[in-house]
């Protein structure tokens, strides 16, 4: 079975995000006062070819823990879901 | 001595530390590439700076996968001496060869000046011709030198002095004012618990010939060539 993996990477609470930060004093300059916070982070989509949801699943986080992610400093949160054709 | 200078696709320093190595303190250097395993009986392994693999997904978080990083890891664990510069630091974090992790600098642009650092161990082969707290001056290139470690590695790293080279002022003072990047404890550059392993963010190669304004960083190539010839006294 074919699914899609959808992965967001941001960064652990207290490490500091200059590019949010540039990002947010942009807008301001753009007059959008309201803005209070910038994060940034990463977005990847996987597609992967598994026996079963549960199985992708596991082997995704893995591949969040291993290489997409660094432990130190980011943290990640995904959905999965069937591809159907 | 014998050093290998390991090129990674994107490496741009790989042949000013040869030029260092070889011509200018006449060791034995040979490159490495990195798709080969073989180490080929290298005393000391530099990771140079540049941008291996286009910096992509992170510095240094694909060239961690090279196969000549297996090698590199069981050169290290066994006591082998491994030195990371700039881009090589960033591979060494994504490794967790050492502690921490490197993010973009706190002013959100790449940097590239002279800097001052105060030497904070010498009781390393890569510091042992120095004279402890005495300032150098080396310069900086990069984007992401940032240094970054929870508080609980940090005090680690305090504790068993892995903290080799910190940023400061001229007359040796650190504080906000001279951190260029908004490393914590204005790290510039750590060892591993074992000593045996160095990242540093500034570049010792550009500043080891008097034509190039500095030779400060040729005395930690030194302190390290002359670490390994009393080790090597030792052991015969």
């Amino acid at each position: 079975m074919k699914f899609k993996g959808k992965v967001v990477i941001t960064l652990k609470p207290g490490v500091f995000d200059p590019q949010g930060l540039t990002i947010k004093n942009a807008l301001h300059t753009l007059a959008y006062r309201e803005v209070e916070e910038v994060k940034t982070g990463k977005y990847f989509e996987i597609g992967i070819e598994s026996a079963d949801l549960e199985t992708a699943g596991k082997r995704l986080s893995e591949m969040c823990d291993q290489l997409l992610a660094n432990p130190v400093i980011e943290k990640y949160h995904f959905e999965i879901e069937p591809v159907l054709c | 001595m014998k050093f290998g200078v390991v090129i990674f696709p994107g490496s741009n320093c790989d042949y000013d530390c040869y030029h260092i190595l070889a011509e200018v303190l006449g060791q034995k250097t040979v490159m490495l590439w990195h798709e080969n395993r073989d180490l080929q009986e290298c005393d000391c392994i530099v990771l140079p700076g540049g941008f291996s693999y286009g910096d992509y997904l992170r510095t240094g978080a694909i060239a961690r996968f090279s196969p000549v990083m297996e090698s590199i890891r069981h050169h290290a664990a066994q006591g082998g001496l491994v030195i990371g510069i700039c881009n090589g630091f960033q591979i060494l974090v994504e490794s967790q060869l050492l502690d921490g992790a490197l993010l973009p600098n706190n002013v959100a642009h790449f940097i590239c000046r002279y800097v001052h650092l105060r030497v904070e161990n010498t009781q390393t082969p890569f510091t042992q011709l120095f004279h402890l707290g005495e300032v150098i001056r080396i310069p900086i290139a990069h984007n992401q030198g940032n240094y970054y470690a929870p508080e609980s590695v940090l005090q680690n790293l305090r504790s068993q002095k892995q903290i080799v080279f910190r940023y400061c002022h001229p007359n040796g003072d650190v504080n906000q004012d001279s951190n260029p990047n908004g490393s914590l404890d204005a790290i510039a550059g750590i060892v591993s618990p074992g000593k045996n392993i160095l990242g540093m963010m500034p570049h010792p190669e550009r500043s080891s010939e008097a034509l190039l304004g500095s030779e400060d960083g040729k005395r930690i190539f030194l302190s390290l060539i002359q670490w390994w010839e009393e080790n090597q006294r030792e052991k015969y």
